[in-house]
């Protein structure tokens, strides 16, 4: 007796870099199940695709997107976006590679609902940035950890980093220039504040290995060591 | 007694992957346990090389996957060294030809057969790299002491990691104390320092180890070879045995503060 398929079928839209599907809720297993038995009716259709997923609120972590995307990739489906509301999803996204919703937002303002964020907002993020990692941002960053050479912070807002600042930063990316760059020891390869960068050698060779905050002071980068308070 | 399933791995290519797994593989055996080391560097094949076993290649780890024989057809069993087999990589594919369900897959059929399984990674952090990490229950990196090694091996630390295939322990492999004297080499506690991880060994430069390579003769069987030495030390400390790090230096004293740190990141 053949049990009645449950009509479970994920809204599906296409768009320039690919299609977009909109998960439902729910136990997540069960999710995907129902998503791989959607696509593998389908798989004419989502062979050699690229597929970004919507999950709203839910909290994936990298594990689990990694699984589905080997499981995807076994379709010869990509997975390259996770689409959600959820900043924590949005890093772990980030970490694997994969995309999200503001960078596929940028690539397609008419397609989707804007996300806009009221006021300021602060990530914490308690890792060490290690090489290949970058973490993009809408508001401020506060790392505890160090970010290692290769890794590389970029955001609109300032950028705190209770360890070694050893990375890339660039903060008030779309050119706030009251923004800070603050760490416990600093020695960047490339450091940035709105459009002015460390370009200068002497700046950084004079840099002491000792907590530090970096800003805009007349238009010039100043370096404010932190037991040198006024 | 189901297997530890452990892949070697690096970012950076010509660091010594594929002479660890070697190595460390036939120091297991030597130590009486039952090994299958598998070269995934699928159209780069070298473990074959390193061990010496290259003429006696039938089938591959492809030909597997893609069921034109059976596992153990493949599995070539090195008599030198008791328990230890090794299943080589394809050197007429690429990378694509096989996939990490492929890899998982091939490990659950050996794995309650056997003590150990070691994978050979490839370098890099694309398919291959992936393929190996798939089964991996743990993950050994390894680096130079030099600035660019290190920068990779901290990337692939950081892929591991988000992977959920971490923490990873690293070796330090090169490691040439005259020119740490000489301030011309990264020290060992500058490595652990960036990449913050359990280091599990140093492996110091010895020129036996490429005459071992060409000859297809493994260097951890040479009595007199400190590189040799290291690798066997290795093996006994993923065996459990809390091994000290040799001292090569007593004078300067790096390798005594690195024994410190390398008992303060123990478990």
């Amino acid at each position: 007796m053949n049990e009645e398929r449950k009509k479970s079928n994920f809204p599906i839209k296409g768009f320039k870099e690919g299609i977009l599907i909109t998960l439902g809720d729910g136990d997540w297993e069960e999710v995907q199940c129902q998503l791989l038995s959607q696509i593998d009716e389908k798989i004419k259709f989502f062979n050699g695709a690229k597929v970004a997923i919507e999950i709203g609120e839910r909290v994936l972590h990298a594990a689990e997107m990694a699984k589905l995307r080997d499981t995807l990739f076994d379709r010869e489906v990509k997975l390259f976006a996770v689409l959600s509301t959820s900043q924590v999803t949005d890093v772990n996204a980030e970490s694997m590679g994969l995309e999200t919703r503001k960078s596929v937002l940028k690539e397609n303002p008419a397609g989707f609902e804007s996300a806009a964020l009221d006021g300021e907002s602060a990530i914490l993020l308690q890792k060490t940035i290690r090489s290949g990692t970058s973490i993009k941002y809408t508001g401020h960053v506060i790392v505890d950890g160090d970010v290692n050479p290769g890794g590389e912070i970029l955001t609109t807002g300032s950028i705190f980093i209770w360890g070694k600042l050893r990375g890339s930063v660039h903060a008030g990316m779309e050119g706030s220039e009251s923004e800070v760059i603050c760490a416990m020891e600093l020695d960047p390869i490339n450091l940035r504040i709105a459009n002015i960068s460390i370009k200068n050698n002497k700046l950084l060779r004079k840099l002491k290995r000792k907590p530090v905050r970096i800003r805009i002071d007349n238009g010039k980068l100043t370096i404010d060591y932190f037991d040198n308070r006024k | 007694m189901a297997a530890k399933i452990v892949t070697i791995t690096s970012g950076k290519g010509g660091v010594g992957k594929t002479t660890a797994t070697a190595n460390i593989s036939v120091a297991l055996a030597q130590l009486g346990q039952k090994v299958v080391c598998i070269d995934s560097d699928i159209g780069l094949r070298n473990l074959d090389v390193v061990l010496g076993l290259e003429n006696r290649i039938v089938y591959d780890l492809v030909d597997v996957i893609e069921g034109r024989c059976r596992i153990r057809q493949a599995m070539i069993k090195d008599k030198r060294f008791g328990g230890m087999y090794l299943i080589p990589a394809a050197q007429t594919r690429d990378k694509s030809a096989i996939s990490p369900s492929d890899m998982i897959k091939l490990c659950n059929e050996i794995r309650e057969d056997v003590d150990w399984i070691l994978i050979d990674s490839p370098a890099g952090i694309e398919r291959g790299f992936k393929n190996a990490i798939a089964p991996a229950e743990e993950v050994l990196v390894i680096t130079n002491p030099d600035v660019s090694a290190v920068r990779d091996a901290d990337r692939i630390i950081g892929i591991i990691e988000s992977e959920e295939k971490g923490p990873a322990k690293l070796i330090i492999n090169r490691l040439n104390s005259e020119m740490i004297r000489r301030g011309e080499m990264l020290d060992a506690e500058d490595v652990l320092e960036l990449l913050a991880v359990k280091l599990i060994g140093i492996v110091p430069e010895d020129e036996k180890v490429l005459r071992s390579t060409n000859i297809g003769k493994p260097v951890v069987t040479h009595e007199k070879s400190i590189a040799g030495q290291a690798f066997r030390n290795i093996a006994r400390r993923m065996l459990g045995d809390d091994i000290p790090l040799i001292d090569l230096d007593s004078k300067d004293g790096i390798f005594h503060r690195i024994s410190k740190i390398f008992n303060t990141v123990g478990e």
